[in-house]
């Protein structure tokens, strides 16, 4: 595919858990859409609503949080923290009419390279739906 | 606001270059906003680069650095290293991550690696513009290390730690020290027994002057962080005196002592008194009473003066810059009816197998009958299908194969039969089980789902498996003892992970930072783990791990002084409203309100943040930033990252 024809992903990685999957991706060569960009945080609990509604601001058409769930260095509470986050996103982004299907959130342990990859092709497949269906 | 920045691109021998277009990166970020220069280099890691690079940023008095190369896990450190040789800040450095992230995964589309490393290399640019140079919080550190268990992994580590000049604190919470291997008759691999090697552990800890031993000693309390940890530990007394060489009139005590229940140390199997000694291997020597079990009824004071019942336990406070955490695992206990533990008679666990060999001399009995066939079941707690414990415990395939070879050493006539789901005697301990095989052993194996079953049909124990290895034949053995193989679970008393706030995996045992980058480290700083509490091992892995943890632990305590990453969060008090949001999702308590004029503000307590910034979504004011990640430097990143050229 044309990289012009993929949706603009941005995705919130972890240091320890979740940047390191991502990584191994691309040292198992495993191919993605090259219009995912990532910014690494300490942890998936750390994401600010702000951020997420910049991002679409900003013409990213959808944003993934690759969390550290329950591997979380942090903390077990992790997993829900970052439910937390996402849930109230959601709820924002529906008084401002922004589609939640466009914020997702999924587990991402540190090998867990190709649960990524399925993840965001998925992803970058269901915005580019979303987006001819507007 | 950086002005002269320098972008270095690596070509990585061609891992990068052969995907990305590294003349065009490094052209197009030539023209950005504040770079100064932008350069290309065929291996940024080699020392020669690394040389030109300090000399380049010397040169051009540079003010801030981005390197496109691998992985920040691969080089960010090398990197950092540079600017500061070339008299930079370190926080004024940022790394782009062009090959795991661009030229690999996107080796199929040259045109789109290009672009989207010009936007990641931007986006570098965009956060080290606003980068501040910041310096690294230095404390005074307590040179000296507690180490939690003074089992094999405890043990090695405090003598390893000792040996380095460290003042070490071993705290075992039993009375006696050794852990499991204090249990174990002759060890794998070797001809040296449980005893002999705690013993000599033993000897190695007692002679050396850097190493204070307390045994009963529960940790009750912890305050402090890195460097400087208060430790409480809360000392049971042994109600015996501690000089004892009344060997005589003790054992006399054991003998009136009237309250008999099950000894731990045989795993149940024999009764021991409320004052007992821990046979074969106690160390110290010297015999107990456990309170739990006496009735106070004063019978061992009558006929011993060394029994001292006025004993009252005692506080000590430990002043230490590092935590050792090596406090083991408990062995799984079936439940009632799992493979017939508890429900027939002669169903036992391979612990309390191998203490039954111990202890056994002459012929081997169970319940007074000979045994002759004894069927292993293995992975009984481990690898469960429907149970928690989804992980393999490792140790225990060879422990049984070594159990049963040494078993044939003492009694003769046993036929060994062992249930398996598929033997895991991993590296050279392929050669037990070649042996066992060798000896006549007889092997099967079932699937998870189609498990080993245990009956009782007229009074004889039959085990029956459908064996894979023969085509899903129904077989069955009549056994005479049936051993379960139970693997390690977790500690169940907890209260030093909680205490520490030691974040716990999925299986439960603590979680160590990374696997291979960061194995023995936690991300309480200071804080480090040995050994099984930390996931199964066998013997001589929990003393890997532990000579591993003794030299991080050491690296933490070897200077007076230690210098604490400052990537923490801090808050804006002109924003800051008090509502405890931040306060609540902290999980290391490191945030706390105080009063700043006439209202309260949060305050946090830079030495104990952990910079994770679970604090900063829950602020309805957004009166909180996370150092190096700011609303700034994070929405720069994402102008750049949104807006392509």
């Amino acid at each position: 595919m044309n990289s012009k024809l993929n949706a603009r992903i941005l995705v919130f990685s972890t240091d320890k858990i979740s940047d390191p999957a991502i990584d191994m991706a691309g040292l198992l060569k495993l191919h993605y859409p090259p219009k995912v960009y990532t910014i690494p945080l300490p942890c998936s609990s750390a994401v600010k609503t702000k951020w997420i509604l910049h991002a679409f601001e900003q013409g990213f058409d959808g944003v993934f949080i690759a969390a550290d769930g329950s591997d979380c260095p942090y903390g077990e509470s992790c997993t829900e923290k970052t439910g937390d986050i996402v849930k109230r996103t959601h709820d924002i982004m529906k008084e401002k009419n922004i589609d939640p299907m466009r914020l997702k959130m999924a587990a991402i342990c540190s090998v867990c390279s190709e649960s990524f990859v399925k993840q965001v092709k998925s992803f970058d497949e269901a915005l580019i739906k979303n987006k001819n269906a507007e | 606001m950086k002005q002269k920045i320098g972008v270095y691109i690596c070509h990585c021998g061609g891992n990068i270059s052969d995907y990305v277009d590294v003349d065009k990166v490094k052209d197009v970020l030539a023209k950005e906003d504040g770079v100064y220069v932008s350069k290309t280099t065929i291996f940024a890691c080699a020392d020669s680069n690394q040389k030109e690079m300090v000399a380049d940023i010397k040169a051009n008095e540079l003010d801030a650095v981005v390197v496109a190369s691998c992985s920040p896990k691969l080089h960010q450190i090398t990197f950092q290293a540079v600017t500061e040789r070339a008299g930079l800040n370190k926080y004024n450095y940022v790394h782009a991550n062009i090959r795991e992230q661009v030229s690999w995964p996107h080796s199929d589309n040259k045109i789109g690696a290009t672009e989207k490393a010009i936007q990641i290399v931007r986006s570098s640019v965009a956060k080290v513009r606003l980068s501040q140079a910041i310096e690294p919080i230095e404390i005074d550190t307590q040179q000296a290390v507690l180490v939690l268990g003074a089992g094999i992994a405890g043990m090695k580590a405090a003598i390893s730690l000792a040996k380095m000049g460290t003042q070490v604190y071993l705290a075992e919470r039993e009375h006696f020290i050794g852990g499991r291997i204090a249990h174990w008759d002759v060890l794998c691999g070797t001809e040296e027994t449980g005893k002999e090697l705690v013993t000599r552990l033993y000897t190695d800890v007692i002679a050396n002057k850097n190493i204070t031993l307390y045994t009963g000693a529960e940790m009750v309390s912890s305050g402090g962080s890195k460097g400087n940890f208060n430790v409480q530990l809360k000392l049971k007394p042994r109600y015996v005196a501690d000089v004892c060489d009344d060997k005589e009139n003790i054992k006399k005590a054991i003998e009136v002592c009237p309250v008999e229940v099950p000894d731990e140390f045989n795993f149940g199997i024999t009764k021991r008194k409320a004052i007992y000694h821990n046979f074969p291997s106690e160390y110290p020597q010297a015999a107990v009473i456990n309170m739990d079990d006496c009735t106070r009824c004063g019978e061992c004071e009558k006929v011993c003066d060394k029994i001292d019942l006025s004993q009252k336990e005692e506080t000590v406070e430990v002043k230490v810059g590092s935590v050792l955490v090596a406090t083991g695992f408990d062995s799984y206990t079936p439940g009632e009816g799992e493979f017939g533990y508890q429900a027939i008679d002669n169903v036992i666990t391979l612990s309390q197998y191998k203490r039954l060999l111990a202890i056994s001399n002459g012929e081997l009995k169970w319940n007074g009958k000979k045994i002759e066939n004894v069927a292993y079941i293995y992975c009984v707690g481990s690898r469960q299908v429907e149970g928690e414990n989804k992980y393999c415990s490792r140790y225990c395939c060879t422990a049984t194969i070594n159990t049963a070879l040494r078993s044939n050493d003492k009694f003769k006539n046993l036929n060994h039969f062992h249930f398996t789901r598929g033997m895991r005697t991993y590296g050279k301990q392929e050669v037990f089980y070649h042996e066992a095989s060798k000896q006549g052993h007889v092997f099967f194996q079932s699937y998870g789902d189609d498990p080993t079953k245990v009956e009782n049909k007229n009074g004889k124990t039959i085990v029956k498996i459908n064996d894979i290895l023969t085509n899903r034949k129904e077989l069955e053995v009549e056994a005479d003892l049936v051993v379960l193989v139970t693997g390690m679970v977790p500690r169940a008393h907890n209260t030093i992970g909680d205490i520490l706030k030691i974040p716990k995996g999925r299986d439960k045992f603590y979680n160590e930072i990374h696997m291979k980058l960061r194995p023995v480290e936690t991300v309480i700083d200071g804080v480090t783990i040995a050994g099984a509490c930390q996931g199964p091992k066998n013997i001589v892995e929990s003393i890997n791990s532990a000579l591993s943890a003794s030299i991080k632990s050491y690296s933490f305590v070897s200077s007076d002084k230690l210098s604490v990453e400052p990537i923490v969060a801090k808050i804006d008090e002109n924003l800051c409203q008090y509502c405890d949001a931040c306060t609540t999702a902290c999980p290391f308590d490191a945030i706390s309100k105080v009063k700043s004029g006439s209202k309260d503000v949060a305050l946090i307590n830079h030495t104990v943040c952990k910079g994770c910034g679970m604090c900063l979504p829950v602020c309805p004011t957004n009166a909180i930033q996370l150092i190096t990640f700011s609303d700034d430097e994070v929405e720069n990143m994402i102008n750049v990252l949104a807006n392509e050229l």
